[in-house]
């Protein structure tokens, strides 16, 4: 692409919300009142792993300001369906729990009430009858025979079309290994991470005159979230209307539907404005997290520096739920060679159920883990060749025209450029034949730039 | 007892696009008789200013003022359908759709500035202040609102424009592996300083030094201000936070800020940065995602640093105080 | 328990509540007033998104009783915005991109401005200082404490962002 006289694109002008920012005067769901408004509260597991027995709501209906409680047999479609949607199955997360609860702060009831304070009030008066079952919280364990199964098709993994696990072959990673200098072992473990926005997570549903339902919320995606609470509520997508777009910080924990199906549905049955926003407690003990991972690699090192085979074993540890963590899993796996081209990679990546918070899509998705992981190794890797971090890098780095173990052709690689740029920012002197390199020509002696 | 420095890098990539495609994102536009430009989406803007990005976008591809767009979005009837805000593809499909509207809208404006002119269309251009021109005479112009006008009262013609951008999902082989995942890649070189006291385990970064390599920026403050948000973030991943701090374990998980430490103003290292640019193929101006790979790639660089500080091999995050002691336990009893 | 009455004076103008005892400023001035421009982040005191000032003072408005302003000044955003243009803090968040989701801007410029008022020549550990009770997770706090140096030190707001004046472009083909 030739370069381009812009005009705008390029240019640091103020944001169009900035000033709305710094009145105060920006809108968000929050910020919205209207008459009538009940509160919804969640009935939650006290416990990570339980059978439900019964639950009895005679006390909570008592207290003054109480309007209704729903469980999951008010539910017309008690399923969540966000992987379905994007061509990924099994859903298995009911919308409010039916016999069982896999983790602790699992929902399993509604109450709406006049007050925020009587609906807290109502869920703390609400009983709920349970059998502790023993619960499993490593992914290696949830895996072994012995292990509390957790999901209704007898495993404790998501099977990706037959397979225990999402597959990258590529090559012949043992003719790999034979190859190899040097065998370079590593296991990570990236922990699970909250994402914390300033603004917890919060929809108004509010029934309008001609039969339709207005949601207000601070989803990430409207259509995404629109699409499942009409699926779950069983009504025809245009009953339902998304209006928001203004979001007080995100990060990927806005995008799990959680909020929206149950609120839409108590304003739906008391033709009344219902807001259900998470307290900043709910954040961190009850919404999704960065999952976890557990990976172990393998990597074939032969002495110049080159990865010859790349073995890797992963686990992601998804909690409770599927929520979007088996589509992180495929993401996870087609990057975990990193920039880096390898000829022999062989990964599997398994999607695991544990009895914690469901982890979910966080800034990075999948990727965040991969990256991690595969810097620590080329740091180790480095270390136990005796070589400099630098150089093992761009020995390594993939080039325009190389072959991703996935088997698609590298594009827009520009990895070369970016280390170069960044050894040249702190003033780290690259040997000659590094500073010659580029990430089109594995031959060239030197760089075609054109300097802008 | 020593305070012990050490650096540390990571290089890496960041996919744009929701993985294996199948998120298209839809944009509208319409002229107004007024002079605006509205383009309506149904997009989330989460801070990371799509609202002004967008705009600039829709601006550069019609050739008008910026301050003649305007971004319309957060609603499903009026707003065409977007996947939603993740997988850093907002400013790529989105700005797309935008370029893509803008085309036809474009089309039409010469097309009624022409007749107003009497010029052929093909000798017409934009002069980005808010008129149409014949190149080479700018004498002979038109500004927009008259035009909008001739074309709403004179020509009775709608001056819009539609727009999709759509990577098909071409699925994943589920014995290979075999996928296209992405549109294209952006990448990041980061290099942390860090400085740890081996007496109590706390780790101060003193510095973050990045190179980021993003296609084009549409918007350069806004491209800082998500390099050092996500720098903030990366570092608050590589020594604070865990909603599990004894993961596996769930115990001792924290409710709230009190307990879950985020970074605060005092904690903040020295950063610089340095932005290339590479168009990509297929984004709008050569765009490629980012806004997920700046809280990515300072975890690991931060966490290379602190072994190069203490000789160590830790390999987790959050590498928490009580981990560095551990860790230099057991590195003594090896020795 | 009863409602009482409370009194006080809200951004220059007298006003009247009448609320259950322990009713949060919070509350009061969001839900009773619809001065919504004072935030919730955590209802707990622990990030600062919700503060306002009392008689000058910054105070955390999820933990301030409504009694406990009876007779007193309190002072919110809504105060600060003139009715044509911005407050120098305000146009210096503007200026410097010092927001993002805005989430936390109000708290932050609410906690900026009593340090001013204060200590009209904060070093920028002073700066620092002061705003270490006020989270952000979206802009790595920078261009806000280069916002309020500016204001600090009564410079033309508008200082080029760090990406500008360390512009490096290289284009290939």
């Amino acid at each position: 692409m030739s370069e381009q006289n812009l005009d705008v694109v390029g240019q640091s002008v103020k944001r169009r919300d900035g000033i709305g920012h710094v009145t105060g005067k920006t809108v968000f769901v929050d910020d919205l009142r209207f008459p009538d408004m009940l509160y919804l509260k969640m009935v939650r597991s006290p416990y990570h792993h339980a059978r439900i027995k019964g639950i009895d709501f005679s006390a909570a209906e008592k207290v003054p300001g109480f309007v209704r409680a729903f469980t999951y047999k008010d539910v017309p479609k008690n399923i969540y369906t966000i992987l379905c949607l994007i061509g990924v199955g099994p859903d298995e997360e009911p919308v409010l729990a039916e016999q069982e609860v896999l983790y602790k702060g699992e929902q399993i009831a509604a109450i709406v009430a006049e007050t925020e304070e009587a609906a807290m009030e109502a869920v703390a008066k609400t009983r709920v009858d349970f059998e502790e079952l023993p619960a499993v919280f490593d992914v290696e364990e949830a895996l072994k025979p012995g292990a509390p199964i957790l999901k209704p098709w007898g495993t404790n993994y998501f099977v990706y079309e037959g397979h225990d696990c999402r597959r990258i072959r590529y090559g012949d990673i043992e003719a790999g290994f034979a190859q190899a200098d040097y065998i370079v072992e590593g296991r990570y473990q990236p922990g699970p991470v909250e994402h914390a926005p300033l603004e917890t997570t919060a929809c108004i549903a509010k029934p309008e005159a001609d039969g339709r339902i207005t949601v207000y919320t601070n989803t990430q995606a409207l259509y995404f979230t629109m699409d499942n609470t009409a699926l779950i509520l069983q009504v025809p997508f245009n009953k339902l209307h998304f209006v928001g777009g203004t979001v007080g910080g995100a990060f990927g924990g806005k995008v799990d539907v959680i909020v929206e199906p149950i609120a839409t549905l108590a304003a739906m049955r008391t033709g009344r404005p219902v807001k259900y926003q998470f307290t900043r407690e709910e954040e961190f003990h009850v919404s999704s997290t960065r999952t976890a991972w557990r990976i172990y690699f393998r990597d074939g090192v032969s002495k110049d520096g080159h990865i010859v085979a790349r073995q890797v074993t992963s686990y992601a540890d998804s909690g409770a739920y599927n929520r979007h963590t088996p589509y992180a899993v495929t993401k996870h796996a087609a990057n975990i060679s990193g920039p880096y081209t390898i000829p022999n990679v062989h990964v599997d990546v398994h999607c695991v159920y544990t009895n914690r918070q469901p982890s979910s899509a966080m800034r990075g998705f999948g990727v965040t883990s991969a990256s991690f992981s595969t810097e620590l190794q080329m740091d180790k890797i480095a270390r136990t060749i005796g070589m400099d971090p630098w150089e093992i890098r761009l020995i390594n780095a993939y080039r325009n025209g190389d072959i991703r173990p996935y088997q698609k052709v590298v594009e827009d690689a520009t990895l070369v450029e970016a280390i170069k740029g960044a050894a040249k920012l702190v003033g780290h002197e690259l040997p000659k034949w590094a500073q010659a390199m580029n990430s089109w020509d594995r031959g060239a002696a030197t760089p075609v730039t054109v300097e802008g | 007892m020593a305070k012990m420095r050490g650096v540390g890098m990571s290089s890496v990539n960041y996919p744009t696009g929701m993985n294996l495609g199948g998120d298209p994102t839809q944009a509208l536009l319409h002229m107004t008789t007024t002079g605006s430009f509205v383009i309506t989406l149904a997009s989330s803007d989460l801070g990371q200013g799509l609202k002004t990005v967008l705009a600039q976008i829709g601006a550069e591809a019609l050739g008008v003022p910026f301050e003649n767009v305007i971004i319309d979005t957060g609603d499903t009837d009026t707003g065409p359908h977007c996947m939603g805000t993740f997988a850093s593809r907002t400013t790529h499909r989105a700005g797309n759709a935008i370029i893509m509207a803008a085309a036809e809208a474009k089309k039409t404006m010469l097309e009624v500035a022409a007749d107003e002119l009497e010029a052929s269309p093909d000798d017409l251009e934009t002069d980005g202040k808010g008129n149409i021109r014949v190149k080479g005479s700018p004498d002979r112009s038109i500004n927009l609102v008259p035009m909008a006008l001739a074309a709403h009262f004179k020509y009775g013609k709608t001056i819009g424009g539609r727009g999709i951008y759509f990577k098909p999902n071409t699925g994943v082989d589920p014995e290979t592996g075999k996928m296209d995942p992405d549109s294209t890649e952006a990448h990041a070189c980061v290099v942390a300083e860090v400085e740890v006291d081996t007496e109590t385990g706390v780790v101060e970064v003193l510095s973050i030094k990045s190179a980021y390599e993003i296609g084009r920026q549409v918007n350069p403050a806004l491209v800082e201000g998500q390099i050092r948000g996500g720098s903030v973030m990366g570092m608050g991943h590589a020594l604070y936070e865990s909603t599990n701090p004894y993961y596996p374990s769930p115990d001792h998980a924290p409710g709230g800020f009190f307990e879950y430490i985020l970074p605060g103003p005092a904690d903040i290292p020295e950063m610089e940065m340095v932005v290339l640019e590479y168009p990509s193929g297929n984004g709008p101006y050569g765009v490629k995602g980012f806004g997920e790979m700046t809280a990515n790639a300072p975890i690991p660089a931060i966490v290379n640093a602190i072994n190069n500080a203490l000789g160590t091999e830790i390999a987790e995050h959050p590498v928490t105080p009580e981990k560095i002691l551990r860790a230099l336990e057991a590195k003594a009893s090896r020795n | 328990m009863a409602s009482k009455i409370v009194t006080f004076v809200l951004n220059g103008r007298e006003t009247e509540v009448m609320v259950k005892p322990l009713t949060t400023m919070q509350v009061v001035l969001r839900d009773k007033l619809g001065y919504n421009a004072t935030k919730v982040g955590c209802k707990e005191g622990a990030c600062g998104t919700c503060t306002i000032l009392v008689d000058g003072e910054p105070m955390l408005s999820c933990l301030l009783p409504a009694e406990d302003v009876e007779g007193r000044q309190v002072t919110t955003l809504e105060g600060l915005t003139p009715v044509d243009g911005l407050h120098p803090l305000q146009q210096a968040f503007f200026d410097n991109y010092a927001t993002q989701c805005g989430y936390c801007t109000p708290g932050m410029i609410m906690v900026a401005k009593a340090l001013l008022d204060h200590n009209p020549s904060p070093t920028r550990e002073e700066i620092v200082d002061a705003l270490s009770g006020n989270l952000c997770r979206c802009t790595g706090y920078e261009p806000i404490i280069r916002a309020v140096e500016v204001v600090a030190e009564g410079q033309d707001s508008r200082r080029p962002a760090m990406a500008e004046r360390r512009r490096d472009k290289e284009i290939v083909r």
